[in-house]
């Protein structure tokens, strides 16, 4: 599978990473060649396998539905680049 | 005593509970250590502050008789592991500054038991990489050099730091973690000893998240003893990790000594790769009739679909990074980039943070998920893995454990690959079936190539048998009776 400009283009916008127009090319270049290595599992049949959820045979482990953690709102703020009292704050998203 | 530093893990601990020295001295020489090995760039940040309040902590339940069983060993820790209030970047520049305000679980089991936190180690960005290259603070440096050159190699990688701290006696023992082989490959490269555990044998709360149905920690040590006492700490069923396996813990270094008789051992016949060095395939043949000599039966075996986990590796890993990497958009933690809008925000604050081996696996994760590819790609993928770990079910229908070389090279110059990111990814060619399968794997120092350098022989255990594993490792570890300890150059220039 060749990946060309656009289609780097259009998945560095759904990946939200801005890249430069005269990145598109190289990563164009570098995509395919890892794309085109990994061609080779369409040589592997497997129409009757199912695909793998989970490498142990685990069930799923279920907690309680209580609350077990909380009021630390100091804490979840402590890192945040931007904050307004208690929320985080973000570029304007409505107008 | 002269230098605490040569002592072992396990021989430091019983030097400790014999008060023979004091956890604040063992701790004091690495912190010297450390001092002096500045030049290999092994660690990110050092907290002697803390590992000196440690081990005066350790002193006092040593005084009282009642030490934990890591107590007063001083210990370093991979940066992707959370520690609560000191840096944990996953040598990302993408987490600038973040401080976590809570701490994992697998470094909670170690200062429970009583170690001593020296510092956070480098590694590859988010631990995507295999020769230490792409983290945000440069590569470290391999403290061993080939026979008569001065040319620095690398010392492996995801987990570079960590290999290289522990092979240049920078910290006792050191927490690792392996999604394709970021503990066994550095450890083959460095003379050290590198534990994968079965998936789910240790938490994986508080870890810096990669690809997370193969992340798993692990510790590289300088003896198979070493590994044993650590993973003992390290393990255990955590509620706050799903796919943390409530399955109980034996203590993994009685488990060492006794022959292995009635052993079997299965030498996968696909593992003899075109090209691989001669002196590999030799090391790898002496090391079966080592475990022949002890007692195991040895036997070829056939795992027909291992050339295709690299490639499904190259889909599932970054397809998961993708999705796990979501979460550094600048809002709540780390480094923001401005932007005139929100989505120009995410763009620009990712376009900066992220390196260009994160990115290039972060398009390739969302390309192969993106509308219309994810049955062509994911969907395969995972059908393709389950193959895998059909081919290993089968193996182990026959035999406990298999033997394989760790790598398919010794230690490479830097810079040698980093132009070429798919000649960087073969070199996880005999380790990254092991995270496909969620199998235990350990690579053990077992020769020199002809030039000096270390290379390491993998073993791969049955689901949570890391027991077996172990056991055979310390065989192969008596009988190649290797010297171990680098020259220590690096002395001479920090």
């Amino acid at each position: 599978m060749s990946v060309d400009r656009d289609t780097v283009r259009r998945i560095a916008r759904l990946a939200r990473i801005r890249v430069e127009e005269d990145e598109l090319e190289p990563l164009a270049g570098e995509l395919s060649s890892i794309l085109g290595w990994i061609e080779q599992l369409g040589e592997v049949d497997t129409s009757s396998i199912p695909p793998m959820t989970s490498v142990e045979d685990m069930e799923m482990k279920k907690r309680p539905d209580v609350v077990s953690d909380g009021d630390c709102v100091e804490d979840i703020l402590a890192n945040a680049p931007e904050r307004e009292g208690n929320f985080f704050a973000v570029p304007k998203v409505v107008e | 005593m002269s230098d605490l530093t040569k002592l072992s893990l396990a021989e430091a601990r019983d030097a400790l509970r014999r008060r023979e020295i004091s956890a604040v001295e063992l701790t004091e020489a690495y912190l010297d250590a450390m001092a002096a090995g500045k030049a290999l760039g092994a660690y990110v940040a050092e907290t002697p502050d803390k590992a000196l309040d440690m081990a005066a902590e350790s002193d006092r339940r040593l005084s009282s008789g009642q030490p934990r069983p890591l107590e007063g060993l001083p210990i370093g820790v991979k940066d992707l592991y959370a520690t609560r209030g000191i840096h944990t970047q996953a040598c990302s520049r993408i987490l600038d500054g973040f401080r976590p305000p809570y701490e994992s679980t697998v470094t909670a089991n170690l200062w429970e038991d009583g170690a001593v936190m020296l510092g956070k180690l480098n590694m590859d960005e988010f631990a995507m990489g295999s020769s230490n290259e792409t983290s945000c603070y440069g590569n470290v440096v391999n403290p061993w050099r080939a026979s008569g050159s001065g040319d620095p190699l690398t010392p492996g990688g995801s987990s570079g730091g960590s290999a290289a701290a522990v092979a240049a006696r920078m910290c006792a023992a050191a927490t690792a973690s392996d999604t394709g082989g970021s503990i066994r490959q550095p450890a083959a490269f460095t003379g050290t000893v590198g534990l994968k555990p079965t998936y789910g044998r240790c938490s994986r709360w508080g870890m810096v998240a990669f690809a997370s149905s193969l992340d798993q920690a692990g510790p590289i040590t300088r003896t198979v003893r070493d590994a044993a006492i650590m993973l003992a700490s390290m393990a255990g069923h955590d509620e706050k990790d799903t796919t943390s396996a409530n399955v109980p813990v034996p203590d993994f270094e009685a488990a060492l000594g006794g022959d292995l008789e009635g052993l079997r051992v299965g030498i996968p016949r696909e593992y003899r790769a075109d090209g691989m060095p001669a002196e590999i395939d030799e090391l790898w043949q002496r090391a079966a009739g080592w475990l022949e000599e002890r007692g195991a039966e040895v036997m070829e075996v056939s795992l027909p679909h291992t050339k295709y986990a690299l490639p499904a590796y190259y889909i599932i890993a970054p397809a998961e990074a993708s999705s796990n990497l979501a979460r550094y958009d600048g809002v709540r933690y780390g480094l923001r980039v401005a932007g005139d809008s929100i989505d120009e925000m995410y763009e620009n604050t990712r376009a900066a943070g992220f390196g260009a081996e994160v990115r290039r696996r972060v398009l390739i994760g969302t390309y192969v998920l993106s509308a219309g590819y994810y049955d062509a790609y994911y969907l395969k993928a995972q059908k393709v893995r389950a193959l895998i770990k059909r081919d290993f079910d089968e193996a182990f229908g026959q035999v406990d454990l298999l033997l394989t070389p760790a790598t398919p090279s010794p230690a490479f110059p830097l810079g040698s690959m980093s132009g070429d990111p798919l000649q960087m990814y073969l070199n996880d060619i005999f380790t990254v079936t092991v995270n496909m399968a969620g199998l235990p794997g350990i690579s053990v120092p077992a020769g020199f190539s002809s030039d000096g350098l270390p290379l390491g022989m993998q073993l791969i255990g049955k689901p949570f048998d890391e027991a077996t594993m172990l056991k055979a490792a310390a065989h192969i570890e008596e009988a190649a009776a290797l010297d171990l300890e680098p020259a220590p150059w690096w002395k001479e220039l920090s």
